[in-house]
């Protein structure tokens, strides 16, 4: 399979007023494929926004990249020229939809405005008409009412308002959608209608891949096809759906799967006893492992930086893991 | 106050022990003629001291509206909440509403609105005594606050000098957990309380809240849309759609075998890790 996109040795970071550098993103690398959904997943302040931004190619300060490279076909893609960028990339190659988007609609806009918005940013010549009729006849295929074009937003319930703007965000067909946390403020049934648009949109064609950020692992059990961890600004393991949930190597995944309730028979016998501690403070992340202080399954070794081990198409960046031919021990 | 021992509930026991919440009759309408709204439509149940029970529903099923009417925050359009068997429109009468609220407390979905912006969170939380009938003396005030923050995975001088648009949703939520070890009550009242929290700490944060009912017979109330959470703390589930109360019973049984088919829709769609969700 062709890499639809390519993020090599990623390192984004914050720069505070005070000029130290919050690093957000130190040093990440994935390749994502044509058809697939990735899954990006870990704890609050690990990361994965920031990943999102940089791989939707919208950083805006104080977010800079510091270095790495994003290659989108194969063709470095961080160093367009914005206006390139507006009119060939956003949107038609690549389209997101961020978190919390849907409470940050205009108010005083009616859906259909924001369409024509979208639709007229690259296609100057469509007519307002045009450009509705082309949002209507998409909503109509994917079984939407075309009526919420004549809707206000706050006419919207929340899973309705996350499926329109969905649809609005993908009506230039882009190959790569990218979301974040698109249904964390959602209950489980409009959260159920918003994947189904998001699966449909894929199996018609009109997507080509899917980045699903989220911390809801039992999401992503469901529509991820891949699954990145990220822990401090790391990726701490990468690989296919079924290893890293069923089968987490990691000490930290095991621990987040770990820490899910779920209404199965069998859960509330269980003491679920979650991730004691806090991710570390990202200006001066520890050196080493970056889980370490938060392991329980913590080494003298792990004092230094765990190098990426690799088998059948999954990593895992751990000491317990790494192969005894490279000197270091494992378990 | 009998408790109900950890793990009881089925509704009889809350008939024998002498309930510490009920309601009769509970209805809110909102608006009037032909734009009225039921947003609660005649709940009637009982909770007994000790326990912890979960009112589960979407987004407008009323279950919110229904924690308010219990806290004595909206008026019902009828029907009466009793605490220990007086009719809270009573005890508002003859005590107001301080007292009650020293006995059940809330824990609201955005903590951003239960702390005052204007005032540090040292003050925020200092200001809960105004709800003691007598105050303990200051350095005793600031200790307890100290432990409670602690309790709940704060970095307790971090936090205390900060205002709380500075803290995080999930830091905000803890601090409101933390309110609650200062104050005691017997029932507490909690509505999301974990939506802004981690996966990772969320369980941690309701194994303190599940330890106060060990400890000190805690009533807890959880009003909530994941019936995950829902299951794994609570003895007892409500089930509401539309106003009412449409399944009750044992955690265990309604997860196991959910009779009312809303109860079988609304398990059919939490994605969970081993059953297919069938989209």
């Amino acid at each position: 399979m062709p890499a639809l996109l390519e993020a090599r040795d990623i390192k984004a970071y914050y720069r505070t007023p005070s000029g130290d550098d919050i690093k957000a993103v130190d040093g990440v690398s994935l390749g994502l494929n044509e058809g697939e959904v990735l899954g990006i997943a870990g704890e609050s302040g690990c990361g994965k926004t920031t990943l999102a931004q940089v791989i939707a190619l919208t950083v805006q300060k104080p977010l800079y990249v510091r270095s790495g490279e994003v290659l989108l076909d194969g063709m470095p893609a961080l160093t367009l020229d914005p206006e390139t960028m507006r009119r060939e990339i956003r949107g038609k190659t690549i389209s997101t939809v961020p978190q919390g988007a849907m409470n940050s609609l205009n108010p005083t806009l009616r859906i259909r405005d924001l369409a024509i918005d979208v639709m007229r940013d690259h296609h100057p010549r469509i007519t307002r008409r045009e450009a509705v009729e082309r949002a209507r006849e998409r909503l109509a295929s994917l079984g939407l009412s075309p009526r919420v074009l004549d809707s206000y937003p706050h006419q919207l319930s929340g899973g309705m308002k996350q499926r329109v703007i969905t649809v609005v965000s993908t009506l230039l067909d882009p190959k790569l959608l990218i979301v974040d946390e698109p249904t964390s403020a959602l209950d489980v049934t409009s959260q159920k209608v918003v994947i189904k648009l998001l699966i449909d949109l894929l199996q018609r064609g009109i997507i080509r891949s899917i980045v699903f950020i989220t911390h809801e692992l039992p999401l992503l059990r469901h529509v991820a096809d891949r699954i990145a961890i990220m822990y401090a600004g790391k990726l701490v393991e990468f690989g296919a759906m079924d290893d890293l949930v069923f089968h987490a190597k990691h000490p930290y995944t095991q621990r987040l799967v770990d820490s899910i309730l779920v209404p199965e028979p069998g859960m509330k016998e269980r003491t679920v006893t979650g991730i004691p501690g806090r991710p570390p403070d990202m200006r001066n992340p520890p050196p080493g492992c970056r889980f370490a202080a938060r392991c329980h399954e913590k080494m003298d070794i792990c004092s230094q930086d765990p190098p990426g081990f690799e088998h059948q198409g999954r990593e895992v960046w751990c000491w317990l893991h790494q192969d005894q031919e490279t000197g270091a021990t494992r378990r | 106050m009998v408790l109900a021992p950890p793990g009881s509930g089925d509704g009889r026991d809350a008939a024998v022990n002498g309930a510490i919440l009920s309601a009769t009759g509970l209805t809110k309408v909102f608006g009037s003629g032909r734009h009225a709204t039921v947003a609660v439509d005649h709940l009637d149940f009982e909770i007994a001291a000790g326990e912890v029970v979960a009112l589960i529903g979407e987004s407008g099923s009323g279950k919110t509206t229904t924690g308010r009417m219990l806290l004595g925050l909206m008026q019902p359009t009828a029907g009466t909440v009793r605490f220990q068997g007086t009719d809270l429109a009573t005890l508002r009468k003859r005590h107001g509403m301080k007292g009650y609220w020293r006995s059940v407390q809330a824990v609201f979905q955005d903590p951003f609105a239960s702390l005052n912006s204007f005032y540090s969170v040292k003050r925020c939380m200092l200001n809960t005594f105004k709800l003691f009938p007598r105050k303990p003396p200051y350095a005793e005030r600031l200790q307890r606050v100290r432990e409670a923050i602690h309790t709940v995975g704060l970095d307790v001088d971090d936090v205390l000098a900060k205002h709380p648009h500075q803290l995080s949703g999930g830091q905000r939520q803890r601090l409101m957990v933390a309110r609650t070890l200062v104050i005691q009550p017997q029932v507490l009242i909690a509505d999301e309380p974990t939506s802004m929290i981690d996966a990772s700490s969320r369980a941690a944060i309701l194994n303190i809240l599940l330890d106060l009912r060990a400890k000190f017979g805690f009533t807890v109330i959880f009003i909530t849309h994941d019936i995950g959470m829902a299951y794994y703390t609570s003895d007892r589930l409500f089930i509401m759609h539309e106003g009412r109360i449409v399944e009750e019973g044992p955690a265990d049984a309604i997860i196991r075998d959910p009779q009312h088919a809303y109860t079988q829709r609304l398990l059919a769609d939490v994605p969970t890790l081993q059953r297919e969700w069938v989209l």
